[in-house]
């Protein structure tokens, strides 16, 4: 029998694991009044972030497919597009996209608005009448295969490939098993284990694509004219063990279980629903890496490490999963899932098995760590003028 | 846990393997059955590091999850530590490179 969760289902079918009002910039110069407006309630959820009011093209759709994929996220019930007035993205537009969704989307320009104090008092004031029709969502029961499961690493050390990473692996395994989505991503992290993924695509033509993403992420380090061990493995992974990148990427491609790969989208790409395991081509920065999945679709979280981490994000809640004993003891107030017992004796199965419990938990609304703690980090990946030069990544 | 325990203190992922990692703070001088045959450390090893199961020569391939995760730089007797100081990555190497001097 299929495992289910209670959610809110929105008007275009999807279901949301929580039921936020996003507060989304469309510049760094509105980022400030979103914070100041989100004060009004834990029910609304600022993304305030640093990209300006003026990029290039191809770097500007991509920090747009952001704020409107995540505007777009179930877990949003509704969303106020905020900009100062000068942006070359257009507020009126990324709310029509997000509106496309069947949600109540408003706009709020701070200029017009006669600046930041009577801003910020309009947008709580939007904020209210939004979260009023947004408050009248009931939970219901869905099926574990609408949900999308992100997974994600960081801090990592050499426990991270013996313990966390096949974890949250054995997890989504369960996952793809019952219907769903599990996605991983960081393609940096992918050098020297690509073959790997190489061999679990379902066809060529998505397997050459894969192979052509990696050797873009590693073409990169020559393009900057640097040597990549400077960066990859991080002191702090060395210092856990990890020699190589090589070593680094075998452990993380872990979390993505053993299932086929069934595709593989760009950052901050829609996920498709039911759709096993499918790649997403980011950058291997945690916080960004994380928002791309979320703007992605996805509902939920696993974020594993070694020697700990804080990470979170204001739309979906990050479940932590421990691989280090040391970490598990020293860091609990940031730790949900104790992953090192595999080193007394667990098997992976076993605690996989209790990650997927605290997935559908968590899906049914009890708060991790991380929301405990008002943990929201929330950056947008960047496209670097050399890689829009150089090879298209990030298109 | 996947993997061959060797003597409690080191795991070895696959059968391919030529270093385990250690599962304890492991000082220089033990010495730890490594399927039937003595290894004695030739340096601390920490807690989720590295040691060699075998003697390598400089530019031998590093198997761990039975794959290469690198090359030494030097020889390597068996139960020296392997890290950064005596083996390094083949990949992503821009230093090398032409292309952005």
């Amino acid at each position: 029998m299929t495992p289910t969760f209670n959610g809110y289902r929105r008007a275009n079918g999807r279901v949301g694991v929580r039921n936020y009002v996003a507060v989304i910039p469309t510049s760094v110069a509105a980022s400030s009044i979103v914070r100041g407006a989100s004060e009004i309630g834990a029910w609304a959820k600022p993304t305030p972030h640093q990209m300006g009011t003026s990029q290039p093209p191809a770097a500007r759709e991509q920090t747009e497919r952001v704020l409107v994929g995540t505007g777009q996220n179930p877990n949003v019930g509704a969303a106020l597009v905020v900009e100062l007035g000068t942006e070359e993205s257009d507020a009126g537009e990324l709310a029509d996209q997000i509106a496309e969704t069947g949600k109540a989307v408003e706009t709020l320009s701070i200029r017009d608005a006669g600046g930041t104090r009577l801003a910020v008092k309009r947008a709580k004031e939007i904020l209210k009448d939004l979260n009023e029709e947004v408050s009248l969502a009931r939970r219901e029961e869905a099926d574990a295969s609408e949900l999308i499961f992100a997974a994600e690493c960081g801090g990592s050390d050499a426990t991270s490939g013996i313990a966390s990473n096949p974890t949250v692996g054995n997890a989504s395994d369960r996952l793809v098993e019952d219907g769903g989505t599990a996605s991983f991503s960081e393609t940096p992290e992918f050098i020297g284990a690509e073959h790997i993924l190489a061999e679990r695509c379902v066809d060529d033509e998505l397997r050459e694509h894969l192979l052509e993403r990696v050797a873009q992420r590693e073409e990169m380090a020559d393009m900057m004219g640097v040597d990549l061990r400077g960066a990859q493995p991080t002191p702090g992974n060395q210092e856990g063990g990890l020699t190589t990148i090589e070593e680094k990427s075998l452990g993380a491609i872990a979390k993505g279980g053993t299932t086929p790969v069934e595709g593989m989208v760009e950052y901050a790409e829609r996920l498709p629903t039911g759709g096993g395991l499918v790649l997403m081509d980011t950058p291997g920065y945690d916080v960004e890496s994380v928002v791309g999945k979320v703007a992605g679709g996805a509902q939920v979280v696993a974020f594993t490490t070694g020697r700990g981490s804080t990470t979170g994000n204001p739309i979906a809640p990050v479940i932590k999963v421990a691989g280090n004993p040391k970490t598990w003891e020293k860091m609990s107030n940031n730790m949900d899932v104790n992953a090192s017992t595999v080193f007394d004796g667990d098997s992976v199965e076993e605690v996989g098995g209790r990650l997927y419990d605290t997935l559908l938990s968590v899906a049914d609304g009890q708060h991790t760590e991380a929301e405990k703690r008002g943990l929201e980090e929330f950056a947008v990946n960047e496209v670097q003028p050399k890689q829009i030069a150089g090879s298209g990544v990030g298109r | 846990m996947k993997g061959l325990v060797i003597d409690d203190v080191g795991l070895k992922l696959t059968a391919k393997d030529n270093v385990a990692t250690a599962l304890d703070d492991l000082d220089a001088g033990r010495s730890i059955d490594a399927e039937g045959v003595d290894i004695e450390l030739l340096e601390d090893v920490p807690f989720g590091h590295k040691f060699s199961l075998e003697a390598l020569a400089e530019g031998d391939k590093v198997y761990k999850y039975g794959e290469v995760i690198a090359q030494t730089t030097q020889p390597v007797e068996p139960g020296a530590w392997v890290h950064t100081h005596n083996a390094e990555s083949t990949r992503g190497r821009g230093d090398l490179s032409e292309v952005g001097q």
